[in-house]
């Protein structure tokens, strides 16, 4: 709590007290009692309403006349005016709706405070200093200071403050924060490692591969801290809402004033009335205050947008999360979305040598190549025989013991590699190859690559290497049907063949592949004019897809760690490659957008119905208030629960 | 040009009647206030110059939420 908080809250507590210990006291009949009695309770009212008079008094010097506190206190000093008038000598309603008038915004503030500081700790990502060795010891720096390329230390329990790839030492990271992913990741020389997560295990040395502004990080954090200026509808709607509100309860009030006792005394002759009037006319000025929605909307999509966050997914601004709750159409990218991007080996058919020796000759003669098949056959033949020869791509093999590279390696370009070892020569690429060596090949059926391997000039089989579904795409598939988003489309730049595969995989008909980026744009424009069609969302992973993100209704780059293309183009960035993420996004959207509605539905709700009740006389002062202050606390109660929730993973 | 302040006020009410007179003052093409991040986002007219038209803009705040701050 504050030091503004905290004062509020004791005179609260005093007047709270005051007026309990005032109630017991018996003034008596006479006018002496009375004057103190109008005395004490006058004290007690400027206690709890001091700042509301004074702010109200400077609203009006400065022409703010619909303003809440303006209402409060005409409000107030009209039922105590009427107190006096009708010598009913009934001070504490007045002072009551001061004093809950104070509860509600100090319960409201105490909240946004809450949820803010909640929200900042979840982003608590930002590293204040790097490390880096100077004579034998640790200098700590500003990140903003440390050049690309430099050597930085990053001890156990650090955050890693820039990007960069690990030099010496293996560790086990801690991504939480980034990605929302618990599981902590492995990470040894070689390795790229991104900023934000969080050293677990051992030491170890980093040489930077961006500047601290360029890295994920920042860029994370910009990302965040601007998220919220593109407002939504609903927050427009409100704002819109609460201005015309105001003014027209204010002059509903004041016709309820003067027109029934004029009607009343002139033309029905039922005498005047003027104060039972009034005080229904003062009821409308407590009713009139629009806190509870301008403050519960645009608090659930901020708590939203939060817990969006911690589930890993960056939301940019709350009219997204609003689109995104609308999304009846997904067009997904297929590599590197559906499927995981990189090439893994299916399936060996060899006729004269088992599956880890085809892998093994396999290695030997891609053993220098950088090509995307070349490392996943290494990648292949380490997983087989459970060592790690397979290394990084450009990393030489000194990580190898019993694996040798083959003495002599040609790459023959566009055709594969032919290589001299252990006294073979070994021929290994695509069926030109085998043509070109005028050796006879089997060719199989596939969406993949078919590579052939040929011993001293005899057939020894072929590998397929393909782009393999990632494990938990039909799973998103069917959440995203259960999500009633029927509307499924994959657009590609891969062939036929491999499109129609994984569209078959997945149980969707809606393919069209071989597409350039900018016929992927063309057909994402046709599938939003399409007339039936609501809002339309494009899960791409960023790579060259910025055109369409941009272009769809609500772009999603996923995985999108380190590609700031995608971190730029879109609207939504999924922190990590899994598409259930999609699915939990959606979720997390169409939560918050209920919420929405509730409160708006709610608080619109409660007020008209204590209008009506407060203008046939059925509500006083007393109901009106504690309806404010009532559905404004249960807003906000509302609202926060939009950061909360589990969202499995 | 753009540029984002850190404001401090106490009500969503009171942020939306910052924002509605930041908006107004000369100078200021559009103006976001964000009332759950405590901050300003303000687009100023070419040639405008940030420093005295964020003087007028906190000038102006101050007339309609007395109770407001721009961290200039």
């Amino acid at each position: 709590m504050t030091a503004k908080q905290r004062k509020v809250l004791i005179r609260i507590i005093i007047c709270a007290i005051a007026l309990a210990v005032l109630f017991f006291i018996p003034f008596g009949e006479s006018t002496v009692g009375q004057i103190i009695k109008f005395v004490l309770y006058l004290a007690v009212y400027l206690l709890i309403g001091y700042d509301i008079l004074k702010k109200a008094f400077k609203g009006i010097r400065n022409r703010q006349v619909f303003d809440e506190n303006f209402l409060m206190a005409i409000a107030t000093i009209g039922a105590f005016a009427l107190a006096i008038y009708s010598k009913s000598g009934d001070y504490v309603e007045a002072i009551a709706v001061m004093l809950f008038y104070q509860i509600g915004e100090l319960f409201q503030s105490y909240a946004v405070g809450r949820s803010r500081r909640s929200i900042s700790e979840l982003m608590d990502i930002r590293p204040d200093e790097a490390f880096i060795e100077q004579d034998g010891e640790l200098v700590s720096v500003d990140p903003d200071d440390v050049p690309t390329g430099s050597v930085i230390v990053v001890r156990v329990g650090d955050k890693i403050p820039i990007d960069g790839r690990i030099i010496s030492g293996s560790t086990t990271l801690n991504t939480c924060a980034l990605t929302g992913e618990s599981m902590p990741r492995e990470a040894g020389p070689g390795d790229e490692v991104i900023s934000g997560c969080i050293n677990l295990t051992s030491l170890v040395k980093i040489e930077t591969t961006k500047e601290f502004g360029e890295s994920t990080v920042s860029k994370i954090l910009e990302l965040v801290e601007n998220s919220s200026s593109n407002k939504s509808r609903s927050e427009n709607f409100i704002s819109r809402f609460a201005r015309i509100y105001t003014p027209v309860v204010c002059i509903v009030a004041l016709v309820l004033a003067i027109i029934p006792p004029i009607v009343n005394g002139l033309i029905l002759h039922a005498g005047y009335n003027f104060d039972t009037w009034i005080y229904r006319a003062l009821t409308f000025l407590v009713i009139s205050c629009p806190c509870a929605l301008v403050i519960s909307i645009p608090l659930t999509f901020f708590a939203g947008i939060g817990g969006a966050s911690r589930a890993g997914v960056l939301v940019k601004g709350s009219n997204y999360l609003e689109a995104l709750s609308k999304v009846d159409s997904i067009v997904m990218d297929k590599t590197g979305t559906l499927t995981k991007g990189s090439f893994t080996v299916t399936k060996i058919e060899s006729p004269v040598m088992d599956r880890n020796e085809f892998l093994r000759l396999a290695a030997i003669s891609e053993w220098t190549s950088t090509h995307p098949i070349a490392i996943c056959l290494r990648e292949a033949y380490a997983e087989a025989v459970g060592q790690n020869t397979a290394g990084s791509s450009g990393t030489s093999p000194d990580n190898a013991d019993t694996l040798q590279g083959a003495d002599d390696i040609t790459e023959i370009g566009g055709f594969g590699v032919m290589a001299r070892a252990e006294g073979k020569e070994i021929l290994l690429g695509n069926k030109k190859l085998m043509e070109k060596y005028a050796i006879p090949y089997t060719e199989a059926e596939t969406a993949g690559s078919q590579i052939h391997m040929a011993v001293d000039g005899n057939y020894a089989g072929y590998a397929i290497v393909e782009d393999v579904l990632k494990d938990t795409s039909a799973l998103a598939v069917n959440e995203l049907r259960k999500l009633r988003i029927n509307d499924i489309t994959i657009l590609t730049g891969d062939s036929d063949r491999a499109a129609d595969i994984i569209a078959k995989e997945l149980g969707i008909s809606d393919v069209h592949s071989q597409l350039l980026p900018e016929d992927k744009v063309r057909k994402v424009e046709e599938l939003i004019e399409k007339d039936d069609h609501g809002t339309l969302a494009f899960v791409g992973d960023g790579i060259n897809d910025a055109p369409v993100l941009s272009r769809a209704d609500v772009g999603i780059a996923m995985g999108a760690l380190g590609s700031d293309a995608a971190i730029e183009a879109a609207d939504i960035v999924l922190m990590d490659d899994d598409p259930l993420g999609i699915c939990r996004a959606i979720r997390i959207s169409r939560k918050c957008m209920r919420i929405v509605y509730e409160n708006i539905w709610f608080a619109l709700g409660v007020k008209l119905i204590c209008l009506i009740l407060g203008a046939v006389g059925i509500a006083n002062m007393w109901l009106a208030i504690f309806a404010d202050v009532g559905v404004m606390i249960i807003a906000v109660l509302n609202a926060i629960r939009a950061y909360r929730g589990k969202y499995e993973r | 040009m753009k540029k984002s302040y850190k404001i401090d006020v106490d009500c969503a009410v009171c942020a939306d009647k910052m924002e509605q007179a930041a908006k107004k003052t000369a100078g200021v093409k559009d103006a976001v206030v964000n009332f759950m991040a405590l901050k300003m986002n303000v687009e100023f007219e070419d040639g405008a110059d940030a420093g005295n038209v964020m003087q007028e803009v906190l000038k102006n705040c101050k007339k309609v939420e007395d109770d407001c701050e721009i961290y200039l």
